[in-house]
């Protein structure tokens, strides 16, 4: 396959890795991203820690500068939505178009989309209260920030990451603090009931309020404002700000547009980030894609390393390579002065070791699945985190009846599987 | 601006104006140093931005905190006395002319 005019939809962190790598790897063809948003590419992982405390300006979160895109010919068109894209046949050789808001045509020999997510939406009465806030984009960030400085009472409602990170602010901040959570622990579609169980703990210690089970009903207001949140046996917690961290819906409508196999508005891709449609790669938030370890299932990753380790393996198979994505997931999540790092995908474990004394503040949770080592959550011990991703991207594992004695080093403790 | 030279695994030197303030890291993949993986974009979580710092430097640049000195022991190429991870220098004024190596292997 050789092209000459490479679209990529998204301008995010895997958008923009496709065109660097399309470039690295030697691509000289015409090249081009579209993003929504009105600005370039930039880094989303701080607007939930570092720009919302004001440690982090615009300039300093863009991945790349302005001139890099333009000495490598990135186009990089922002502030413009795709809203209609095919291609003229089916056959390799065929073109496509996509057409912006602005009525752009875009044509392309070569298509990647990168779409990302959008928050889910949380559809209660008085959901349209200014200062109800989602948390994805610079524009969303920037309207938090602008309330932050006057806001004393936040609410957070959904205890993930990215609520999390924002209750933990807000306590920095000086901010009264509760965090509302619809199931019985935190953080529970990622990690185990011992990290989740310690992270209930350790934000309560820093003086945040956490209600698992909760459940809501309303949103209450003064005018357009809203002041509170209401729970379904009628208490109102008074809120000036209230952040909804619930997850996020992939954005598969372009994919679905085109044909392409989408599962729950996820795009559906091979090993090689190969779309149903063989012509069309994809790759980041959006897409669901077979476990990089292996062993079948499928699965979807929300993160900075899924977004660029897919996006080389995406740009290697519309150079007409075939790398096969096998990259250990890793993940980050820093809330006050707690790092949380995730090496590997717990999903399907049947038994836990937890690794030194959570009341330290300082302690690994590992993973196994038939007595085979398949991640690790680490919290302030890099040294654990980084011996399990290694062993894991080397194919070995840790005897789960050895991996509790902190009188030796993790890494000491890696076997051959 | 104070100017820092990278020197790539081929041999390859790059010289560029770092904005103070800005991380070694920083200044390179915005301006495209290739070498320099920061996938974390400078969190001290991933130790793929792993630099090898001009003996001349050491000094000035000081030494590694204790997470950075952790994520050390984890990188890809071997961490000698002159490891440091690049997201973790920040560049200032008095740095100018800061040379640094780019580790071989990051991932």
């Amino acid at each position: 396959m050789s092209h000459e005019s490479i679209l990529i939809v998204g301008a995010g962190q895997a958008g923009m890795q496709i065109a660097v790598t399309l470039r690295e790897d030697g691509y000289e063809g015409e090249l081009t991203i579209v993003g929504e948003e009105p600005h370039g590419p930039y880094q989303r992982p701080p607007l939930s820690k570092a720009y919302l405390a004001g440690d982090a300006d615009v300039e300093s979160l863009e991945l790349r500068s302005p001139s890099f895109y333009v000495e490598r010919g990135i186009v990089v068109i922002t502030d413009e939505k795709v809203e209609e894209i095919s291609f003229e046949g089916p056959s390799a050789d065929d073109r496509g178009v996509a057409v912006t808001s602005t009525g752009r045509e875009l044509h392309f020999t070569g298509l990647a989309l990168a779409p990302g997510s959008t928050p889910r939406r949380l559809p209660l009465p008085g959901a349209d209260f200014g200062g109800v806030l989602y948390l994805r984009d610079l524009a969303d960030a920037d309207e938090l920030k602008s309330r932050w400085s006057t806001a004393q009472n936040v609410v957070v409602v959904g205890g993930g990451f990215i609520g999390l990170e924002v209750a933990a602010g807000a306590r920095k901040a000086g901010k009264t603090v509760t965090v509302l959570e619809a199931a019985d622990r935190l953080i529970a579609r990622a990690v185990s009931t011992e990290t989740s169980e310690f992270f209930r703990q350790a934000h309560e210690r820093r003086g945040t309020s956490v209600r698992l089970a909760a459940q809501l009903s309303q949103f209450v207001g003064d005018g357009d404002q809203v002041t509170g949140v209401q729970l379904a046996d009628g208490e109102v917690i008074p809120a000036d700000i209230v952040l909804v961290g619930i997850g996020v819906i992939a954005r598969g409508e372009l994919a679905e547009k085109l044909g392409l196999e989408v599962i729950n508005g996820a795009i559906v891709v091979d090993e090689f980030a190969r779309t149903s449609d063989h012509r069309v790669v994809a790759s980041g938030d959006a897409v669901l894609l077979p476990h990089p370890l292996g062993g079948g299932t499928q699965v979807r990753l929300e993160s900075v390393q899924n977004a660029v380790d897919q996006s080389r393996i995406a740009a290697a198979s519309l150079l007409g390579k075939s790398e096969r994505y096998r990259a250990v997931p890793w993940f980050w999540s820093d809330q006050a002065d707690l790092k949380l790092q995730i090496a590997g995908l717990s999903t399907g474990y049947d038994q836990t070791v937890v690794r030194g004394n959570p009341d330290d503040e300082k302690f690994s949770v590992l993973y196994f699945r038939e007595g085979r080592l398949i991640a690790i959550d680490t919290v302030n011990d890099a040294p654990d985190y980084m011996a399990v991703r290694r062993a894991l991207g080397d194919g070995q594992t840790i005897d789960p009846a050895t991996a509790a004695d902190t009188s030796v080093k993790l890494k000491s403790l890696v076997i051959d599987a | 601006m104070p100017e820092i030279t990278y020197i790539s695994p081929d041999g390859t030197t790059t010289t560029l104006d770092a904005r103070v303030g800005d991380s070694v890291m920083e200044t390179a993949v915005k301006n495209g140093v290739t070498g320099i993986v920061a996938e974390c974009g400078g969190a001290c979580a991933c130790a793929t931005c792993h630099v090898y710092v001009d003996g001349a430097f050491m000094d000035a640049v000081g030494e590694a905190g204790d997470l950075e000195d952790d994520m050390l022991d984890g990188t890809a190429s071997e961490r000698t006395p002159h490891s440091r991870l690049s997201c973790q220098i920040k560049m200032r004024d008095d740095l100018n002319g800061l040379t640094v190596r780019i580790a071989p292997k990051q991932v």
